[in-house]
């Protein structure tokens, strides 16, 4: 019985093995490998150049990070209070825009926020200043935000509509007004969420490079940026874009280790 | 008993126009060990939330003390609840779900007022050295018993406890019912407990009320429920009962299947039709030439300390329990005793029950082997005896 059902899992194994790890290892050897050939750590003393690149990159990351959370928390629990045909509709009507390309969706927001766009135009009306929100950090925030607050929502939407409303009413029945309830049951509870929609906006928020063309208008670099710029630009250096790569993964990987003491034992699932 | 502690007054409770509850009028006493009791969807849990406060009554009033507390929301009353599924905090260990209440009252508690309080209830429910225990590695009857002490420990007036013993087997139900009892008695507070189990009820409560659609139908000691139920819902969910039509020619005379018995009731108009209730322990089998009656015997079972034993009278079929066994096939007769009878007024559930006709499929609805909590709520039409 168990070998039968290990076959099943070879397609996948396969699949890991040339997709995933495969591409892993020639990150690692390329990263430690000079443009000239043979073994070298050159790409890493070179990267210095581009601390503010990875100070820029993870700065907003973490502000979009923690928007999504402070925005996401409370639409997720919404969604989960409601009944539960509202709840179907609502999470539908909620991920609607995600069907759409988001390269069109990112586009949509600059032809709002860009000097002659519509927020600016519906502002002259009132004969108000435009405001100057394409091409800052806010407007990659903006586009950071809207894209990935799915992602926020739905892990932490999953968690809390699994609790099962006699934990709230055990809790009011015992004193806990409704910030009690919240603080001490309905949030550690809904930690696991939370953990996971943090690594799902974090991870992306990290190493996009369309957000921060589009919406940075080129102005504001950042890692995905930089990194492209290796393999594609005019910067072409593949060695030096595995190493940043390389190097991204690790503080990826150290941040969620981190984030990880904060839920114990089972809580921990966010995979990595 | 001592004094009035809660009242609800003309409650009417409507779930999108389905009435639970039909102008509901209670009272509890303080200090006593009160039992609702009822088929699933009769209304009893609905009341319960109503007391803990999870639920306004659409029409009427809540009264705590001479208190109108309709609008005090749960974490205001002076009630603690123990629920159906304990509802135990999974993120909290036992020390910590205990002790929940506690961190919750102003002005703060000391920690060690905190610790000797949870230590002490823990003690109560003999739980003693489980402080740091994950409540997912407690038993079901260990988890119980959490949820009682983390009720208990905030010393509520009332303890609301909602089906609290129905996960558990048959033994550790009967062990649990003697040790709620003991800390009702041992903590001097009023218990408010709701079951469908008619068993637990009697040998646990000071007072039964038994609901059906939303309606009390009864309200009594649980002797007094038992020997003189009102009407056939009553008499058939409380126990086993044969109910057959009969008429009171006179006081202390019951007739039925036209023949009359001596019986002990009376305050009837003469010839009035009633309903008369034989429990089937109350009848002697007799040989066919001594009966008063006479009738087939259908089906014959052991239960252990008796046989269940299915006579036909006419086409009535009566349960009668016996320690003698019965061929089936065999004509027998019986006797009853004038204590034996127990008369009633005809009510809206006369010709509803009390006939076993098709008795297994009753006993499995009654007998509640397989009660699955959680396929309990909310079908009234599930309720005990469909039969006809």
């Amino acid at each position: 019985m168990r070998t039968k059902t290990h076959l099943f899992s070879i397609p996948y194994i396969v699949w890991m093995a040339f997709f995933v790890v495969a591409p892993v290892i020639i990150v690692l050897v390329y990263a430690f490998t000079s443009p000239a050939g043979g073994f070298s750590t050159e790409n890493f003393q070179n990267m210095t150049d581009y601390l503010g690149v990875f100070g820029r990159s993870f700065w907003l990351a973490f502000l979009s990070t923690v928007l999504c959370l402070a925005l996401g928390y409370p639409l997720a629990f919404v969604l989960s209070r409601e009944r539960s045909h509202h709840q179907r509709i609502l999470v539908m009507l909620f991920m609607l825009p995600m069907w759409m390309n988001m390269l069109l969706r990112t586009y949509a927001w600059l032809s709002i926020i860009e000097n002659t766009g519509l927020l600016n135009q519906f502002l002259a009306i009132f004969g108000l200043k435009p405001l100057a929100i394409a091409n800052t950090q806010g407007a990659i925030i903006l586009g950071m935000v809207y894209n990935f607050l799915p992602f926020m929502v739905l892990p932490i939407y999953s968690v809390l509509s699994k609790i099962d409303n006699s934990y709230i009413e055990a809790a009011q029945d015992l004193g806990a007004h409704p910030g009690g309830v919240f603080r001490r049951v309905l949030l550690p509870l809904s930690l696991p969420g939370v953990l996971s929609g943090i690594t799902m906006v974090f991870v992306p928020a990290v190493s996009t490079f369309v957000i921060s063309r589009i919406m940075g208008g080129s102005k504001f670099m950042l890692l995905g940026d930089l990194i492209e710029m290796q393999f594609l630009g005019a910067a072409y250096n593949p060695y030096l874009g595995s190493a940043i790569a390389f190097v991204m993964m690790i503080i990826v990987m150290v941040c969620m280790l981190l984030m990880n003491k904060f839920g114990s034992g089972d809580e921990q699932v966010v995979a990595l | 008993m001592s004094k009035e502690l809660i009242r609800l007054s003309n409650c009417t409770m409507a779930f999108d126009d389905e009435i639970v509850l039909n102008n509901l009028n209670i009272y509890f006493n303080d200090q006593e060990f009160l039992t609702l009791l009822g088929p699933s969807g009769c209304g009893k849990t609905t009341t319960l939330r109503i007391i803990g406060g999870f639920l306004v009554p659409t029409k009427g009033d809540v009264f705590f003390d001479g208190v109108r507390i309709n609008d005090v929301p749960p974490y205001k009353r002076q009630v603690n609840t123990v629920f159906q599924k304990y509802a135990l905090f999974p993120h909290l260990n036992v020390f910590d779900n205990i002790a929940f209440g506690l961190k919750l009252i102003k002005p703060r508690l000391s920690k060690s007022e905190i610790e000797r309080r949870v230590t002490e209830m823990l003690e109560v429910v003999s739980l003693r050295g489980f402080e740091h225990r994950n409540v997912s590695q407690l038993s079901g009857g260990q988890q119980q018993r959490v949820a009682i002490a983390r009720a208990l420990v905030n010393q509520p007036k009332v303890l609301l406890l909602d089906e609290p013993l129905g996960a558990l087997d048959m033994r550790l139900r009967k062990d649990m019912q003697q040790e709620l009892k003991r800390i009702q008695q041992a903590m001097g507070i009023t218990f408010i407990y709701v079951t469908h189990d008619q068993e637990e009820a009697l040998a646990m409560s000071d007072t039964v009320v038994v609901m059906n659609e939303g309606v009390i139908q009864q309200i009594g000691t649980p002797e007094k429920i038992y020997n003189e139920p009102k009407n056939a819902f009553v008499a058939d969910f409380i126990g086993e009962s044969n109910i057959v039509d009969g008429t009171m020619p006179a006081d202390n005379v019951v007739e039925i299947f036209g023949r009359r018995f001596k019986c002990l009731d009376s305050g009837f108009a003469p010839g009035e039709p009633v309903d008369v209730v034989i429990r089937p322990e109350d009848v002697d089998i007799v040989d066919a030439r001594d009966g008063r009656l006479c009738g087939t015997v259908v089906s014959i079972t052991f239960k252990g300390m008796f046989y269940d034993i299915i006579v036909d009278f006419k086409g009535f079929k009566w349960l009668i329990q016996s320690t003698d066994y019965c061929a089936p096939g065999s004509y027998i007769g019986i006797k009853i005793d004038p204590d034996g009878f127990h008369v009633m007024k005809k009510s809206k559930y006369s010709g509803m029950f009390g006939d076993y006709s098709s008795y297994s499929a009753e006993y499995d609805e009654i007998g509640d082997a397989e009660y699955d909590p959680d396929s309990q709520p909310e079908d009234p039409g599930e309720a005990a005896g469909d039969e006809d």
